[in-house]
């Protein structure tokens, strides 16, 4: 499913995030990256959905050396993704029910079935009931699985997730956790950037230090 | 084909809500927009006004022919066959000093002169009607009329035709230059609010973006903001103008009445609002295109 071959990223002017990195995701697995912070996690999954472009090496994803897509090809190459970003990125002037159905509006769903779609996603996450609050009227706990619920109403075979459970409390970084493994478990790929490895007993785990994966 | 209309009409109603989130401000740039496109679209409709006005007032310009004093009716009888057997003349009235006199002597103000005089001072005449209106043409043809025997003097009324013509063409210059100008001025006007509206909603344009959206779709809202700007600034530039016409319609209906006209100013015409509303929701379009143009490649 994901390939990387000896990529490098350097971020002017010259911070070198990832350096000869090679590993290989399968289908249908369940993938932990950890390490330090600054230790380059965030910048392999972005990576993988061409927010950024490697500076050596190739990336592919589903077969596609996605550092080479043109601008035209992203918007498709990302439908097929779903992210979890660090910093959430919702939209704090619509309402949770509308910051779900983005990624539907965007691929122009039909509208009634993806009415369903967000309440089954906004469901998953044990956010039904609040689908018409804003952002700020939700708890930080609830902003991460709002975020999550985004990132898993387009049904994605790929989901990428930074940092998912930071900032939770023990019982709800179980539950975020949780919803994770139940989406592995219906074949979708993970890749989780997390410190709390042990959230995910069994997950194969990339452990990056300074850019560089540790054997 | 839905999904297609869906995505339109999801564009229109997230402009709309934009529009409507800052209706202070919404409104303001509507009152810029209206007023810039009043003044040519004002300027539109009074060139209107008096395009009828002289299409009413037989604007017809005509050709009189006076015979010498001293030409008896034969004479008179001769010249107009002449002049009814020429291809360029599409109606010759002929009007005889007797019926001058009498026309004349019904003026109170005259009768005493005219009474006083030993005989008739009112030559025989003809008024023709041309069949080439164009100043020049009327201006050759005088000239080969003046040639005529007996023929004392030929007058070409078409002098202040000629005048309200080169008026009107003024006007429409007037008209074309004030509209180029506001034109460039509302695309102007709408490129900024654009750029305003880029960065306001830097965030959802980032986000859409890494959710997979296309260009298209991240452009579409900010096109309409464009469209329904432009087209807003319309319908408030044919509310002022249609209120000004009304206004102004007695006070110019007095003035015109002086002159012997009559007016009542109309309100811009279907066709005329039609345009008008086009045309500036088809500028606010223009300038959002160009401003996304600058300011979304950035993002
Ligand atoms: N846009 C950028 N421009 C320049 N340098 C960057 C940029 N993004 C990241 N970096 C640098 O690249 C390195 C790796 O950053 P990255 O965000 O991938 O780390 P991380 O492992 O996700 O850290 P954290 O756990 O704190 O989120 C860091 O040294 C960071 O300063
Ligand atoms: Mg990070």
């Amino acid at each position: 499913m994901i390939r990387f071959d000896r990529v490098s990223k350097r971020y002017p002017p010259g911070v070198d995030a990832l350096s000869d990195i090679s590993f290989e995701v399968a289908e249908r697995e369940m993938v932990l990256v950890s390490g330090h912070s600054g230790a380059g996690k965030s910048t392999l999954l972005k990576l993988i959905a061409a927010v950024e472009k490697s500076t050596g090496g190739a990336v592919l994803v589903g077969g596609q050396n996605v550092s080479g897509l043109a601008r035209a090809a992203l918007p498709y190459l990302r439908r097929r993704i779903g992210m979890v970003f660090q910093d959430q990125k919702l939209l704090f002037d619509r309402n949770a029910f509308e910051n779900v159905m983005l990624p539907l509006s965007i691929t122009g769903f039909p509208r009634r079935e993806a009415a369903q779609r967000v309440r089954a996603a906004l469901d998953k996450v044990g956010l039904s009931s609040r689908e018409k609050a804003l952002p700020v009227m939700l708890s930080g706990g609830e902003q991460q699985r709002l975020a999550i619920a985004r990132a898993v109403v387009g049904r994605p075979k790929l989901l990428l997730a930074d940092e998912p459970t930071a900032h939770l409390d023990a019982d709800t970084a179980a539950d975020v956790a949780r919803i994770f493994k139940e989406f592995n478990h219906v074949g979708v790929t993970v890749l989780i950037a997390t410190y709390a490895g042990d959230l995910f007993p069994g997950a194969r785990r990339l452990q990056l230090e300074h850019g560089k994966l540790l054997p | 084909m839905t999904a297609w209309l869906a995505q339109h009409g999801d564009a229109v109603r997230l402009a709309m809500r934009r529009l409507a989130s800052a209706p202070v401000n919404s409104l303001l740039y509507l009152l810029a927009i209206g007023v810039a496109l009043a003044l040519p679209a004002g300027g539109q409709m009074l060139l209107a006004n008096a395009l009828s006005l002289a299409g009413t007032t037989s604007a017809v310009p005509h050709i009189s022919v006076f015979m010498a004093a001293n030409a008896d009716r034969g004479m008179a009888a001769e010249i107009e066959s002449r002049l009814k057997k020429r291809g360029d003349i599409k109606r010759v009235q002929f009007l005889p000093r007797e019926e001058t006199l009498a026309r004349m002597k019904a003026n109170p103000g005259l009768r005493d002169v005219i009474e006083a005089l030993a005989a008739n001072p009112f030559p025989d005449a003809f008024v023709l009607a041309v069949a080439d209106e164009r100043p020049e043409a009327m201006e050759r043809l005088a000239v080969e009329l003046r040639q005529l025997p007996r023929v004392e003097h030929v007058q070409l009324d078409s002098a202040w035709v000629r005048r309200l013509d080169a008026l009107l063409q003024l006007g429409r210059t007037a008209v074309l230059v004030l509209g180029v100008l506001l034109s460039a001025g509302l695309i102007a006007i709408s490129f900024s609010i654009i750029r305003m509206q880029v960065l306001t909603h830097r965030t959802e344009i980032e986000v859409s973006g890494l959710l997979g959206a296309t260009d298209g779709f991240i452009r579409r809202p900010f096109l309409y903001y464009g469209l329904l700007l432009g087209l807003g600034g319309g319908i408030v530039a044919w509310l002022l103008v249609g209120a000004a016409a009304l206004w102004l319609r007695a006070p110019l209906g007095e003035l015109v009445r002086l002159y012997d006209l009559t007016l009542v100013l109309q309100t811009p015409g279907t066709r005329d609002s039609a345009l008008l509303l086009a045309f500036a929701a088809g500028l606010g379009w223009l300038g959002a295109i160009i401003s996304l143009q600058q300011h979304l490649r950035k993002s």
